[in-house]
């Protein structure tokens, strides 16, 4: 892949508690290139939210990332502090999240929360920036932009905070977008609307996208590639037609096969006995081989092997045959 | 006969100011018609769905179903009684032990101070019923542990606290159990574990379910009929392969068609326009006619009755068979 603009390495998070040291992302390795979009998908505490809040510096303490490498357009970011680190975020990385209401401040009005992101990173006079936020609500479909400049954040329905949103984590032209499960408070018509705005802004634009989602349909209709984890690890990397059809990796499998959507006409649901494991608790080996069909001995001793490139971090993965 | 029989069920809610600020702001009262004019019945042993987005008033009807909420106007009838109007107290109590509801919060529906099994046999015990060994009989069915009766519901995952509301609602053995987004806060492989179960205890039991969900994937696994419902209308109701296969209403179909696919590769669909409007001022006519594509002048003026197309009821003025 020609120079990506985000880079992570063997990127470790970890949280020290009372009863020892937890890793919520434990030696998690990918790419993004410009203009793709990423799709991170998993199940609630897989470490999907905490890779991208290490990226942008967002960890709360005593959260920490503890070793592994970030990089940014050729820049080391992880080590940033401070000025730096802020001088990063809006600037080259924009961010957008769940919950499009906490996300703005109640008391500024739309308008001024994105001339005030621009004067902060970006050389224009005050004139230009409120020019430019008119065209960024125009940009994200917002009806009357011009007005609508003026109004606050609770005169907007949900799907039209979420569009702000987008306009604000854009509006300093960033070379990197994380969305942290940006739909998931809407409703499906309104998702609709929300994932093809940001598909075509990111396409124009040529941004990299995260997409950190738990819903495999908005990953296969949005992504290019997708990233599958489970506690804390990466258990397949791949092209998202290759991941969601012909999954090598058991746990894979097991998730496509669990949504309704693939068990159309049959009575009963695919079901992967257990649930993932709590972070101390987390197996020796592969840390899905409690719930694992192919489970060999090999698989509770070592470690399954690392993702690298297409593939799935498992020491038996499924053929493509026996996957269909 | 059918057990559930929903007729005209309307619901509003007064969101006025307080009347200092309407005196001073000059303002009229505001009501919010959160269900309007519905009308549907539940075959015994049958699971029906409600659909719609957030506001279409699929939770109120939920709770108008169970007693929760009194209608406004309209009548619920479970087996005959209308538990709204039915001054007969006996005949009330014996129809409520006959319907249990299953929430979609697990964290928010078991009392943290409780132990797993007070939760499970309160419907019981609150009318002096016999609970002995009983909780310990649902956990086993639920698919829990019959240890885990003395603890607490913090020392379970949401999955297993689901399976704890499950067996709680089947513990006063109802027939009819509402189901508010039952696995809507749950994970993907657990909500195909709780459907499952769902499905087993239907079977074993001879339960009906009302499935009150947004999430289309898990209607069409789940229900033998659906009601789609937009602004608190019943816009469409059909049989699960009907309604997904032909759908007639326009919103129906823009629903399914804006829906997330997982073989929707790379799909460019015109995303829907507009959102839901607002239900204190809902537009005249049909409520949906200013996203409708096929919106013409009648359908801005007068409100679609429900008509019957083959095996589906619809309410459109335009949707043909």
């Amino acid at each position: 892949m020609a120079d990506p603009v985000l880079s992570i390495r063997n990127l470790c998070v970890e949280i020290p508690t009372r009863h020892g040291i937890l890793k919520p992302v434990d030696g998690v390795s990918y790419d993004i290139a410009k203009g793709e979009i990423l799709g991170i998908v998993g199940e609630s505490g897989a470490g999907k939210s905490m890779a991208g809040n290490a990226v942008i510096g967002l960890l709360n303490p005593p959260a920490h990332v503890s070793s592994g490498e970030i990089w940014l357009n050729g820049k080391r970011i992880d080590t940033l502090k401070g000025d730096a680190l802020r001088r990063l975020r809006g600037k080259e990385i924009g961010m957008v999240f769940q919950d499009p209401l906490t996300s703005l401040n109640p008391l500024l009005r739309i308008g001024d929360q994105l001339v005030e992101t621009m004067l902060t990173h970006l050389p224009i006079s005050k004139s230009e920036a409120e020019k430019r936020a008119v065209a960024a609500l125009e940009e994200v479909g917002i009806p009357g932009a011009a007005k609508r400049v003026n109004s606050y954040p609770h005169e907007f329905s949900g799907g039209m905070r979420q569009r702000v949103v987008i306009a604000l984590a854009l509006c300093a032209e960033p070379s990197l977008v994380i969305a942290d499960e940006p739909t998931t408070a809407l409703d499906v018509s309104v998702q609709a609307q929300i994932i093809a705005l940001l598909k075509r802004l990111c396409r124009e634009r040529g941004t990299a996208v995260m997409l950190i989602t738990h819903d495999m349909g908005v990953i296969a209709e949005a992504a290019d590639r997708v990233a599958v984890m489970y506690a804390g690890r990466l258990a397949e990397l791949g092209p998202v037609r290759d991941v969601i059809t012909a999954p090598e990796h058991p746990y894979t499998h097991g998730l496509m096969a669990s949504t309704p959507l693939a068990s159309r006409g049959q009575k009963r649901l695919h079901q992967i006995p257990g649930a993932m494991p709590r972070l101390d608790a987390v197996p020796d080996g592969c840390a899905f081989n409690p719930r694992c069909p192919r489970v060999a001995d090999k698989c509770r001793q070592a470690p399954a092997p690392k993702v690298d490139g297409a593939a799935a971090a498992c020491w038996f993965p499924l053929q493509h045959e026996e996957a269909s | 006969m059918a057990l559930v029989s929903v007729k005209n069920l309307s619901r509003v809610f007064d969101v006025s100011k307080p009347w200092l600020n309407r005196v001073i702001e000059r303002e009229p009262k505001a009501f919010l018609t959160a269900v309007s004019d519905v009308d549907f019945e539940v075959e015994p042993q049958t699971t029906y769905a409600l659909v719609g987005e957030s506001g279409s008033g699929k939770s109120t009807i939920g709770r108008m179903l169970v007693g929760l909420l009194n209608p406004s106007g309209g009548n619920v009838e479970i087996e005959g009684v209308d538990l709204a109007n039915e001054t007969d107290a006996a005949k009330v109590n014996a129809i409520r032990s006959d319907i249990q509801m299953i929430f979609q919060d697990p964290y928010a529906s078991l009392n943290p101070r409780w132990r797993v099994r007070d939760i499970i046999v309160e419907p019981v015990a609150a009318r002096g019923g016999k609970t002995d060994g009983l909780a310990e009989r649902l956990l086993e069915q639920v698919g829990l542990s019959v240890k885990d009766a003395g603890k607490f519901p913090h020392e379970f995952s949401g999955g297993q606290r689901q399976r704890i509301c499950i067996a709680r609602a089947l513990a006063s053995e109802p027939r009819l159990i509402v189901c508010d987004e039952p696995t809507s806060a749950l994970d993907v492989s657990v909500q195909s574990q709780v459907l499952n179960l769902m499905s087993d205890l239907k079977d074993n039991f001879g339960l009906t379910y009302v499935l009150i969900t947004h999430d289309l994937t898990v209607v069409q696994h789940m229900a033998d009929r659906i009601g789609v419902l937009y602004l608190g209308r019943l816009v469409e109701e059909g049989a699960p392969d009907e309604l997904f296969e032909r759908p007639k209403h326009p919103y129906t179909q823009m629903l399914l068609e804006a829906a997330p696919r997982m073989d929707g590769f790379g799909r460019e669909v015109a995303p829907p326009e507009g959102e839901i409007p607002d239900p204190i001022n809902p537009p005249p006519g049909c409520a949906f006619h200013p996203r409708c594509p096929l919106a013409g002048d009648i359908c801005r003026q007068e409100r679609p009755e429900m008509r019957r197309i083959g095996t589906t009821r619809v309410a459109c003025h335009v949707a043909e068979g």
